[in-house]
């Protein structure tokens, strides 16, 4: 990234522009974690090289194409497939032979951004043979992120990296067989994307919309505020089956939530819970 | 608030520091390294069997409490949400790093003010300089290890090049420093 710019931002300066967005295009941003907003906005003056922050939020405020960027920079979209290889040898080895026991199995991965992830968990499930009566809700804020997700390509560069993930987590196939090279891009198998279903959705304004026995929400939370991730991991309550699954980041807890008393950490220090009450 | 960052070269001066600190040493320490994902990932072990301090590595909304020494996890950066918790972020990396020493110096000045002091060690990267003089500029204090100890004295030159550090010390005399300030 360039150099930081000097403009200042002051406290004042980000609650009137999240103000601003709230009320001219309804994404609340007020319960994100300041210190991270910070350095979002920071990064758009410096990249989009603003002469100001009134010059930001003007433009917020009228051009709704460079509100569309604005999210885009805001909801970070880092990802990649296999992330934490460790996380899904356990998804692999304990959690889909509890799935494989039910009739039709569903999932949400919240937060998916552009679908590394979403598309690990279709691996995992296809090699288990179980991708067939599976569903797999993926969602995000972020309409340009979920267009790349349903595109399922991604660099190529990144391959070698997945596929290392890949055999990290236990994987014995052939990773490549998964997806066609062409160019500088991975076009991923579309028998993997069938059972995909792609839609937006704001963990913030948005309800629960169904039920789930495993729920993936990975390096969202960090962004959230105390009381907003209290209010996500309710709302997650709310969608999560007797004995379902909830799987955070390697980072992030429920232990200062609400919902902390009905769940039980699976296996050592491994983010998944199980919800026993 | 004290917040130590290194790269190459500044795992045995953190040790050291460390190692040197009172049971009863109350001022919050932080440690940025720059660490290899795939490489140690207890870091926070490790230094625990070098100090009588307690010595967590942070999770997301990790509580700031006295006495503490806290270890930035490998692959995210490091936030202060405020006076009282840390948050992470994953977002890009700066300068090629996350942790980015930058990105906490920042976070940390943001928060703390002019109760920062900010300690750069050595390393084979710039990052850190930028966000030392952010610190400064935000009445923090800045302390570099001298390039002429340091393992590796890219780092702490990158900053002296780039800005001025309130002190440039060797590593007993920011042992020293850092007693004082108790
Ligand atoms: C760092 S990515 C995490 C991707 C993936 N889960 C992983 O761990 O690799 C964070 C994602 O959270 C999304 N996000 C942030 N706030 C959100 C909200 N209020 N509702 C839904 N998604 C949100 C962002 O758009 C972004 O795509």
């Amino acid at each position: 990234m360039d150099k930081p710019s000097d403009i200042q931002i002051t406290e004042e300066d980000l609650t009137l522009l999240i103000n601003d967005i709230h009320l001219t295009h309804g994404y609340d941003f007020s319960d994100y974690s300041r210190a991270s907003f910070r350095r979002r906005i920071e990064r758009l003056i410096t990249i989009d090289q603003l002469s100001s922050f009134a010059e930001l939020r003007y433009r917020v405020r009228t051009d709704p194409a460079y509100f569309a960027h604005v999210v885009e920079e805001i909801s970070v979209t880092v990802t990649e497939m296999l992330r934490d290889p460790a996380f899904y040898k356990i998804v692999r080895n304990n959690i889909i032979p509890v799935l494989a026991t039910y009739p039709f199995i569903k999932v949400w991965h919240a937060g998916c951004a552009t679908g590394e992830e979403v598309y690990s968990m279709a691996i995992l499930l296809k090699e288990a043979g179980l991708l067939h009566k599976s569903l797999l809700y993926a969602t995000d804020m972020n309409p340009a992120a979920l267009a790349k997700a349903r595109k399922g390509i991604f660099p190529l560069s990144q391959m070698q990296q997945y596929s290392r993930n890949y055999m990290l987590a236990g994987g014995t196939q052939d990773f490549s067989s998964y997806y066609t090279a062409n160019y500088h891009f991975a076009s991923f198998d579309s028998r993997l994307s069938e059972k995909i279903i792609f839609a937006q959705h704001n963990l913030v304004t948005d309800f629960s919309f169904n039920s789930f026995q495993l729920i993936f929400c990975r390096n969202v939370l960090i962004y959230f505020n105390k009381d907003l991730q209290n209010r996500v991991l309710k709302l997650f309550d709310d969608s999560l089956e007797f004995n379902g699954f909830l799987a955070l980041g390697t980072k992030e807890n429920i232990r200062f939530s609400s919902i902390a008393p009905n769940y039980k950490q699976i296996i050592g220090r491994e983010k998944i819970w199980r919800k026993i009450k | 608030m004290i917040i130590i960052g290194g790269s190459a070269g500044s795992l045995q001066v953190v040790f050291y520091l460390l190692g040197n600190c009172p049971p009863d040493f109350d001022i919050p320490i932080l440690i940025v390294l720059h660490r290899d994902p795939q490489g140690i990932s207890r870091l926070a072990e490790l230094l625990a069997t070098k100090t009588t301090l307690t010595v967590k590595e942070i999770e997301d909304k990790e509580p700031i409490e006295k006495g503490c020494v806290y270890v930035c996890p490998p692959d995210y950066h490091t936030l202060f949400e405020d006076e009282s918790s840390f948050s992470l972020d994953y977002s890009e990396k700066i300068n090629f790093s996350r942790p980015s020493i930058d990105v906490t110096f920042r976070s940390g000045a943001d928060v703390f003010g002019n109760r920062l002091v900010c300690i750069l060690l050595s390393g084979a990267n710039a990052d850190g300089a930028d966000g030392l003089n952010y610190v400064r500029s935000h009445s923090g204090i800045s302390v570099v290890h001298s390039p002429e100890e340091a393992e590796v004295r890219y780092m702490p030159e990158q900053a002296l090049l780039q800005g001025k550090a309130d002190h440039v010390l060797r590593k007993d005399e920011i042992m020293q420093f850092i007693l004082r300030l108790a």
